[in-house]
């Protein structure tokens, strides 16, 4: 799904055979529902007009329509009056796309994009405050190093560490550290941006 | 047949009373550039508006902006209930005489009544009300407005913007509330802001789907001196970048449905609210015509069609036509213009029209494959849609389709005869309501505005009256506000004031906007009101007596004496207990010049048939319960 309201309705139902005549005696097959797809994590893009109550109406439509997010980061982009929200979400295609047409309906909102299929950089920052004591800080840093973290902050009895990646790196580093203690942990929620020449915010039509 | 009040032929109206009083008891009309005096001051005032402010001789505030700002979108009529923050738009508006205000006694009634009037006219309907709960009785109309699409601009007043956040008194986070149930909404705190708003407000609530929008304006902003200027349309345009409603159906998708359509050999047009928005019925017949396709509707569609055209097949969904319904569990292929496939017309979709590939147009494209798959999505207007495909396809001989269509003939003759009067009330002497709603129909020559509640009432308008004209038919569809026929019906007929206006109500919906049948009178509203009085919540009696076996918790609801009512506020009331009473009763209405009220004593149990039970599909239609004759 992109913002274009021209595609939509990708999943046509297998051709149903041409019935002059419905026959009686047998019962045609059920219709098929939109979406029940597999389920699996999506990424939106949205870039949406930076005005007050907008982070309300993307959280407060998503809410409405049954949409579970995941993670959601917004900011500014290089235009002042723009902003760009990265949602992820889990959801079969149909259901996210379903979604993303509904964003699209927010007068707020100029662009919709499910990135999922497509070659992206994919970034998130956490930091994590593990418990560390002296007689184990030595095993902690050099798990942190070994893991491209980095110690932001060194107290007495805990380390932050700064650890960036994706979704599934910072997984997998919250899990390695735990063993030690997480006093404190805080997720920026995926960024993304597609891979190569072409730009989601030029593609917008001012 | 008793007449509480007067004589038929004279009632004592007060619209007399009114020319007693030394005013004018000629009504208004305030159609645009129908040659009425009233309608040319509007003219007059909205071109000057779109020049120039007009000369106050005092500061011009923000309310003044409100003012020219309606009267630049041609607005003539506003219904609406005054309250300590939106006081200083009162203070002006005796300096807008063209503007008529109608004073509502409740603002969901100004709410309804702005909806009322947006769904005859194709208009943006006006409705405005205080904070706090003056705004939160707005909801429900907001509401109703939005899950039918019909175009309005709600404005409301708040408390100094000082004062947001501080739970001031009549403070509510009416922003918030209507968020997600509006097009868009917007709080106002600096007048300069207002030309803009109001101006994008109306540009969305008209453009693509229609939809309400809501503006909450703080009193400081109403009161705030201002120069701003009114943007033009182009700048309205280009100040919402995110808002580019897609009007054209895509030329690919387009073929591809006229490939469908030549193949098919069951079609079924299934066309909705969007065909009347895009006021695209002409584009129908046509296209029906050409293609000799029948057409069925839904709900919000009555009126696409004149139900006396050959290819005009009937009303579906779950009390729709047995014969609509079956046409579409039959079909080959359906051609959905303009309609969402509701839950009350598909019913389960797993067996819905289990043989048909499906074209669907609509003008929102998360509308289509959002509640059924479909083959063909075309987005787009369903006017300019149809006339970029009726060109595309072959014209076809009927002759081609006699089978079908003697098929179609047969369901529909077999569907009326055991449907019609499908009711006990017959054997027992009693008053059947779709005899009445028949009747009505008749004797109004089917070229009135029909305005039904919700319940039972609204089910067997859309069955029995015959509607034979676009916009002829409001309903509160998609939210199923019961209260809703009474003060929509006076915005209807403030808005076609050259067609009769009936509200169609129960005695459930009626006693919960009643109050406004003092607007009627004191705005001389000429509404004629079938109160079909079962002493019950009707449909919810039906439901209890088949689904719930019996259990009628709260079903029957007394009433007052609805003539005596009636007769309190100044409306002439008849009453109608048999069926020789109903032809006189309603000429007797019609007679009146201004409100008048019809009190039938329907029968208490009747059903509406066929029903499909929530959850079941449109061929598991129930026809008849408990005795032989019902």
């Amino acid at each position: 799904m992109s913002g274009d309201p021209g595609s939509n309705g990708k999943a046509p139902r297998a051709a149903a055979p041409s019935v002059a005549h419905p026959p009686a005696h047998s019962a045609p097959p059920p219709r098929s529902l939109p979406g029940g797809g597999e389920t699996r994590r999506h990424v939106l893009v949205a870039v949406v007009l930076n005005k007050p109550g907008v982070l309300n109406r993307v959280a407060s439509l998503m809410r409405a329509r049954n949409f579970n997010i995941d993670s959601l980061a917004v900011s500014h982009t290089d235009s002042d009056d723009v902003s760009r929200m990265t949602i992820t979400l889990h959801g079969d295609d149909v259901a996210v796309e379903q979604a993303a047409k509904q964003l699209y309906r927010l007068i707020d909102v100029l662009k919709v994009q499910d990135v999922t299929s497509e070659p992206t950089i994919q970034q998130e920052l956490a930091l994590v405050k593990i418990r560390a004591t002296d007689s184990n800080r030595a095993e902690v840093l050099k798990l942190v190093e070994l893991s491209r973290g980095r110690v932001v902050d060194l107290a007495d009895g805990s380390i932050i560490v700064e650890a960036t990646g994706t979704e599934t790196e910072i997984d997998a580093f919250v899990a390695l550290v735990r063993t030690y203690g997480i006093k404190e942990l805080v997720r920026t929620g995926a960024v993304v941006m597609a891979r190569g020449s072409g730009s989601i915010e030029e593609a917008i039509k001012r | 047949m008793t007449i509480t009040r007067g004589d038929p032929a004279h009632p004592p109206s007060p619209v007399e009373d009114a020319a007693a009083a030394g005013r004018s008891p000629a009504r208004r009309s305030h159609v645009p550039n129908d040659g009425s005096a009233d309608a040319a001051a509007v003219e007059r005032a909205r071109k000057a508006m779109l020049h120039e402010a007009r000369d106050l001789k005092r500061t011009r505030i923000g309310a003044d902006v409100v003012c020219e700002a309606l009267l630049r979108q041609g607005v003539d009529v506003f219904f609406s209930y005054p309250g300590g923050v939106i006081l200083p738009l009162y203070d002006v508006l005796g300096d807008y005489p063209e503007l008529r205000h109608v004073l509502v006694r409740h603002e969901q009634g100004g709410a309804h009544a702005a909806d009322g009037y947006a769904r005859v006219t194709g208009r943006v309907g006006v409705c405005m009300g205080t904070s706090g709960p003056g705004a939160t009785n707005l909801v429900t109309g907001i509401g109703t407005a939005l899950l039918d699409s019909v175009p309005m601009v709600a404005i409301t007043g708040n408390v100094p913007s000082a004062l947001i956040g501080k739970d001031a008194f009549q403070e509510i986070d009416i922003n918030g509330i209507t968020l997600p149930m509006t097009k868009h909404n917007y709080l106002v705190r600096d007048a300069d802001d207002l030309p803009r708003v109001i101006a994008e407000a109306f540009h969305i609530a008209r453009t693509g789907r229609p939809g309400p929008v809501h503006i909450d304006i703080t009193k400081d902003a109403l009161q705030q001196e201002t120069r701003a200027e009114h943007p033009s349309e182009a700048e309205v345009v280009a100040g919402l970048p995110g808002f580019r409603p897609n009007l054209d159906g895509h030329g690919r998708q387009l073929k591809l449905a006229a490939a469908e359509i030549a193949s098919a050999k069951r079609p079924v047009i299934l066309a909705g609210h969007g065909v009347l928005h895009a006021q695209a019925w002409d584009d129908l017949r046509a296209f029906a015509e050409k293609t000799q396709i029948p057409v069925a509707w839904t709900l919000l569609g009555i009126g696409v069609i004149d139900e006396a055209h050959p290819l005009a097949y009937g009303y579906m969904g779950m009390h729709g036509w047995k014969h609509v319904n079956r046409a579409i569990q039959s079909a080959d292929l359906l051609i959905a213009i303009g309609m969402r496939f509701d839950d009350r017309v598909t019913g389960n979709v797993r067996t819905y029209a289990p043989y048909a590939r499906i074209v669907h147009v609509d003008i929102d494209p998360a509308e289509i494959g959002k509640n059924v798959a479909v083959e063909v999505p075309i987005v787009g207007d369903a006017g300019r849609v149809l006339r970029a495909l009726t060109p595309m396809v072959a014209a076809v001989d009927p002759a081609t389709r006699a089978e079908y269509f003697d098929q179609l003939a047969d369901w529909k003759a077999d569907s009326i005869a055991s449907s019609w009067h499908g009711s006990g009330a017959w054997r027992d002497g009693l008053l059947s309501a779709d005899y009445v709603i028949e009747r009505i129909g008749e004797l109004t020559d089917h070229e009135a505005t029909y305005v039904a509640d919700v319940g039972q009432n609204q089910m067997w308008l859309a069955r029995y009256t015959g509607f034979r004209h676009p916009n002829s038919h409001v309903s509160s569809g998609g939210l199923g506000t019961m209260g809703f026929s009474v003060p929509a019906a006076m915005g209807a007929a403030l808005g076609r004031p050259d067609r009769e206006t009936w509200a169609i109500t129960g005695d459930g919906g009626f006693q919960m906007t009643s109050q406004e049948l003092m607007t009627l009178v004191a705005d001389h509203i000429p509404v004629k009101i079938a109160l079909l009085d079962n002493k019950k919540l009707g449909m919810i009696r039906q439901w209890q007596e088949i689904i719930y076996g019996g259990n009628y918790h709260s079903a029957s609801l007394p009433g007052p004496d609805f003539a005596k009512l009636a007769d309190a506020y100044g409306i002439p009331a008849f009453r109608a207990r048999t069926p020789g009473d109903v032809d006189d009763a309603i000429r007797s209405a019609q007679a009146v010049d201004g409100p008048a009220l019809i009190w039938f004593e329907i029968a208490e149990e009747q059903n509406v048939f066929p029903m499909m039970p929530a959850g079941k599909g449109l061929s598991d239609l129930i026809e008849k319960w408990g005795g032989a004759d019902e």
